[in-house]
């Protein structure tokens, strides 16, 4: 019994490409049917996302398998010549199982991917369209992502600025429900940043902009509180969190600003987001006690620094999916099963 | 002769260090619960070292400076165990245990007085005194361990460094807060300890009255400014760590005195 897989990700197709072969999820059940007609297939497992869309398949000949795939997405698409790539066993589980680890993805170790995998065998095998290998192969890859996860740090850190920003609130408050967030600058970096915090339970935010009605404008679709920019410091007890993103040419924040206000704080912290270039807040406010201060090249040196950490894990992550390679391939080879 | 009870105990607060190290080190830290777990049963095998003392002495076993420094590594495990499950303070064990490994290292190695002074009255306001005290410097023990998070935890943020202990340690926040409530603890037991000493009566040592009348009244002004909030946490986490390094600096001196009577 071998294993065969088809597709197409962004590493070797633009998503101008990657998009004609989507399969959504109205059409899945039809395409499942489709794949499952063609002669020499048992069964089907159709990953389709943003960055990938893939065909797994039991086959006893893979070559008969593939043709026939290749048939389908002409017919689908029109495209005559399909830029997939294929692999059969061994090559094919291992790149399910380095998929599910996320160790394929754009972002390595990102593991939304996971969940995506699962879905799409659900719906296969709620159709009807899996067999006892692909049962038994996808049931694997979820085990090795697990082990992947839990062994090595293939996931650790935040890779995107608005990530290391939240982790590092979390580092600092602990929970974020209850915190308030001030935003100088309704810049597009710094509404996704205090998205992802109301995503982690900030619940106040508040706006201040040069331009009030772009201010009243973000504040109404994030659900906070637009002050006028030259007022900014009147509503600033209570921050805990201050994001900046003003297009100003010097700092506006400074320490002689800050101190006055920090004194009747009582000890509170206060994180402060410089995402602005030239940088709105003065390097100096980082002494101040009880003040954090990060911006773009520290935030970004963190996203770096995860990345190397996770590129490092790379190696540990094929070694264990090496050894369960192995562990599939024997299993598979002592349970051959009789295609039509 | 090392008890028994002792060595297996010291063993397994070693484990616990060590266990945390090595999956610091290699990346591969998670807070679950071996570090709770053998730090409690390092716990068990030092009660059952008290009671073997306490049953032998026929009193409280903290007739030495031996019995004074494994009764305090008792209180601050004590602590711990109570603190760490109550707010879940991830790498608090591995602050503690290399903390208590040390005391009791000192215990059985360095050259200090090992004979139980036998007691001429077991009363047990006195003994209330001083069981009550030494759990209170357990409590600005683990006051200072998690002061000494809240620093390193502090220096991390402020250099802008994602080590393994940033991604480690407590929210910076929560540690403030449980170095003030420890500090409040280890006060109140203090206080306690310290009016039971007034009300049995006992003969006391100036020298001895005033040294311990000066680490309460140090340890009272860092609570009131804790409380006041005149003072920033990363100040009071500091203070909290001084003050205790120098009260297990004169804790051989103060024994001394108790002896003195």
């Amino acid at each position: 019994m071998n294993i065969f897989c088809a597709g197409i990700n962004h590493q070797t197709a633009p998503v101008h490409i990657r998009e004609k072969f989507s399969v959504g999820s109205h059409e899945l059940g039809e395409t499942l049917a489709q794949v499952r007609a063609i002669d020499g297939l048992g069964g089907a497992v159709i990953l389709s996302t943003c960055n990938r869309v893939e065909f797994y398949a039991a086959s006893v000949c893979p070559i008969r398998g593939l043709d026939g795939i290749r048939q389908l997405l002409r017919d689908r698409t029109g495209e005559s010549n399909p830029p997939f790539y294929s692999h059969d066993s061994p090559r094919s589980v291992r790149h399910l199982f380095r998929v599910a680890s996320g160790l394929d993805s754009m972002v390595i170790g990102e593991t939304e991917i996971l969940g995506q995998i699962k879905q799409a065998y659900t719906m296969a095998s709620q159709h009807g369209a899996t067999t006892r290998h692909l049962n038994r192969l996808f049931q694997h890859a979820f085990r090795v992502a697990k082990q992947v996860r839990s062994e090595t740090q293939i996931t650790r850190g935040a890779t995107s600025v608005g990530a290391v920003a939240v982790d590092l609130a979390g580092k600092i408050f602990g929970d974020l429900a209850g915190r308030k967030v001030m935003i100088l600058g309704a810049g597009e970096t710094s509404e996704r940043t205090a998205r992802s915090l109301v995503s982690r339970g900030v619940r106040t935010i508040i706006v201040a902009n040069r331009t009030f009605d772009r201010a009243a404008a973000l504040a109404e679709e994030i659900g906070g509180l637009a002050v006028h920019f030259d007022h900014w410091h009147n509503a600033f007890d209570d921050v805990d969190i201050l994001i900046c993103s003003t297009a100003a040419p010097h700092p506006i924040v400074t320490r002689e600003k800050l101190e006055p206000i920090l004194c009747a704080r009582a000890g509170r912290p206060l994180f402060v987001i410089d995402l602005a270039v030239p940088r709105d807040v003065d390097p100096s406010v980082n002494d101040l006690e009880n003040v954090y201060l990060y911006d773009m090249d520290s935030l970004e040196g963190i996203v770096r620094q995860s990345l190397d950490v996770r590129g490092a894990e790379i190696v540990r992550c094929e070694k264990i999916i090496d050894l369960h390679v192995m562990d599939f391939i024997t299993w598979s080879r002592t349970h051959a099963d009789k295609i039509r | 002769m090392i008890p028994h009870f002792l060595l297996a105990a010291t063993f397994f607060f070693f484990l616990s260090f060590g266990y945390t190290l090595f999956t610091l080190g290699a990346g591969r830290f998670r807070s679950g619960s071996f570090n709770p777990l053998a730090m409690s049963v390092g716990f068990v095998l030092l009660s059952l070292d008290l009671w073997q003392r306490g049953n032998a002495q026929s009193s409280c076993p903290i007739n030495s400076l031996y019995d004074v420094l494994i009764f305090m590594s008792w209180a601050i495990v004590l602590i711990y165990l109570i603190v760490g499950s109550t707010y879940r303070l991830s790498l608090m064990g591995a602050f503690t245990s290399p903390l208590v490994f040390c005391i009791l290292l000192v215990a059985q190695l360095a050259p200090i007085p090992r004979e139980a002074v036998p007691r001429l009255v077991v009363e047990p306001l006195i003994e209330f005194h001083a069981s009550v005290s030494l759990i209170a410097y357990g409590a600005f023990a683990l006051a200072a361990v998690a002061g000494f998070m809240y620093l390193v935890q502090d220096r991390q943020l402020k250099q802008r460094k994602l080590g393994p202990l940033l991604l480690n340690l407590p929210p910076i926040t929560e540690l403030g807060v449980a170095t003030g409530r420890l500090l409040i603890l280890g006060f109140s037991l203090l206080t306690a300890g310290f009016l039971a000493g007034l009300i049995s009566g006992m003969p006391v040592n100036t020298l001895k009255f005033g040294a311990s009348a000066g680490i309460w009244a140090v340890y009272g002004c860092i609570v009131l400014l804790h409380c006041s909030r005149r003072l920033a946490p990363r100040r009071i986490a500091g203070l909290s760590l001084l003050v205790f390094s120098i009260v297990l600096c004169t804790l051989p001196v103060i024994q001394k005195l108790s002896a003195l009577r």
